[in-house]
């Protein structure tokens, strides 16, 4: 089955759509580029091509892990499967 | 031939170019129409225009003659005419770039009018043309090949997949010998303790803190809001990209995972420490950037894209390279080398990494690219502070 997301490190919270029609309720495959391994996840929100999706639930305030670090802040909590976005993911800096 | 040969033209400096250009280069904004009417009067030479010159001073003013005389001096860059408004400046020019040893000449308005300007620049222009269409490309090894690389419109796939391709390439060439050089100081906004930890030494970090620092105090200084919808820009939002943090460790993917950085550039200066991967503290923005690398004297440029900029460079070749299968399809006379099958696992970093190597060494060789056959030659200068 084709990738349809793929995460960079395994201790990330967020992986990326690589498909361009993620639909709420779909079961998606996945990739970990790190490890090699082959991961699923449902969708819960329609994701475009290069938007991301959470890999878990994030609480509020609780930082977004992406390539291994630290990418910002969720300022609101964010369920698993839900699109990661600035919606919902703000920076630390500036 | 090895397969990291090339054939380039190798200049009086003994520096390899792969272009042969005869450019006509204003000194500042007043000489831009008697430049633009030598480019018009004379076939094969290539008019640079640019907005600044008049009343810089300072580190400022030292920044323009870098990278005007860097320009000119450029490998790329067969002979060179200089148009300034009056003299003093426009000689300085003309003999910073003679110190390469190619032909330049200049000529100054004051006292002439453009049109006696324009007839004789225009003869000279004329000759240089066709000194320089006798010149024959030589072979050259990877050793005299300067490569820089700035991404830009980037998106997630940028981070996945295109610019970890030019990080796979440095990380090939850096061994052979080759100088490469990455920019792009504010955009490594999040990611500068993973950068400043690929310094060669502890001096070198010290130093890109330092710069990272200083440009840190601008945004400081001028901004009015967290700068969101300008890092990361609203090319960047639309295609996933969500904080400044996300895109600079995307970024920093083009650095590749064992090459060491052994020096900080100034903006458009030129390597000083020998073959290597170097840091330039510039903008990140895209033409801005590739022209200050391009007049530190890089021949040769690689350019991962997610949503699809379409920038080219007048002197510096642009090869764009993207990993988004929407962008390679909606804006393919743009792409040289499409890497989405990273994405799909068809394509193995390291062979994509080898496919770009192959169409450098073709663009080297003389093989137009996209932004040059579609005529893009953004050629912008950056400026410090306002004038006097």
């Amino acid at each position: 089955m084709a990738t349809q997301f793929i995460v960079h490190d395994k201790a990330d919270t967020v992986g990326v759509v690589v498909v361009e029609d993620v639909q709420p309720g779909q079961e998606l495959m996945g990739w970990t580029m790190q490890t090699d391994e082959t991961i699923s996840l449902k969708a819960l929100d329609s994701v475009p091509l290069g938007h991301k999706i959470a890999l878990r639930d994030i609480k509020a305030d609780e930082t977004v892990l992406k390539y291994g670090h630290d990418v910002g802040r969720a300022i609101r909590d964010i369920g698993k499967g839900r699109h990661v976005h600035i919606h919902n993911l703000k920076t630390k800096r500036w | 031939m090895g397969r990291y040969d090339f054939y380039g033209f190798r200049r009086e400096n003994g520096r390899a170019g792969i272009r042969n250009h005869v450019i006509i280069l204003p000194l500042d904004d007043l000489s831009n129409a008697a430049c633009e009417a030598v480019g018009n009067n004379v076939k094969g030479t290539l008019a640079l225009p640019h907005p600044y010159g008049r009343l810089q001073f300072g580190e400022d003013l030292e920044l323009h003659f870098r990278t005007l005389i860097g320009t000119g001096s450029n490998p790329n860059v067969a002979a060179c005419v200089v148009i300034g408004i009056e003299p003093g400046w426009t000689n300085k020019m003309v003999e910073g770039i003679a110190e390469t040893g190619k032909p330049v000449a200049g000529f100054s308005i004051e006292g002439n009018g453009d049109i006696s300007t324009i007839a004789a620049a225009s003869r000279k222009a004329r000759e240089f043309v066709q000194w320089a269409s006798e010149k024959q490309r030589q072979l050259c090894t990877i050793q005299e090949l300067f490569v820089s690389t700035k991404c830009g419109e980037s998106d997630t796939t940028s981070g996945l997949a295109s610019c970890p391709t030019v990080g796979h390439l440095i990380d090939k060439l850096d061994p052979l010998g080759a100088t490469t050089c990455f920019g792009e100081t504010s955009e490594l906004t999040g990611a500068e303790m993973v950068c400043a930890s690929r310094a060669a030494s502890k001096e070198v970090a010290d130093e890109f803190m330092r710069v990272f620092n200083a440009y840190q105090e601008v945004i400081e200084r001028h901004k009015t809001s967290d700068l969101s919808e300008s890092q990361p820009t609203k090319g960047n939002i639309a295609g996933g990209l969500t904080t400044i943090e996300e895109k600079a460790f995307g970024n920093l993917q083009k650095i590749g995972r064992a090459t060491k950085f052994i020096d900080v550039l100034k903006p458009a200066e030129a390597p000083g420490k020998g073959a290597g991967l170097y840091f330039m503290d510039t903008s990140s923005a895209a033409a801005e950037c590739v022209t200050l690398q391009a007049a530190a004297g890089f021949v040769v440029h690689l350019f991962p894209t997610g949503q699809g900029n379409v920038i080219g460079n007048p002197i510096e070749p642009v090869i764009k390279l993207t990993a988004n299968p929407k962008t390679a399809r909606t804006m393919a006379e743009h792409i040289d080398l499409d890497v989405s099958g990273i994405l799909r696992r068809e394509m193995t970093l390291d062979q994509a990494s080898d496919r770009l190597i192959d169409i450098m060494i073709r663009t080297c060789n003389g093989r137009l690219t996209c932004a040059e056959t579609l005529g893009h030659r953004e050629f912008v200068l950056t400026k410090l502070y306002q004038s006097a």
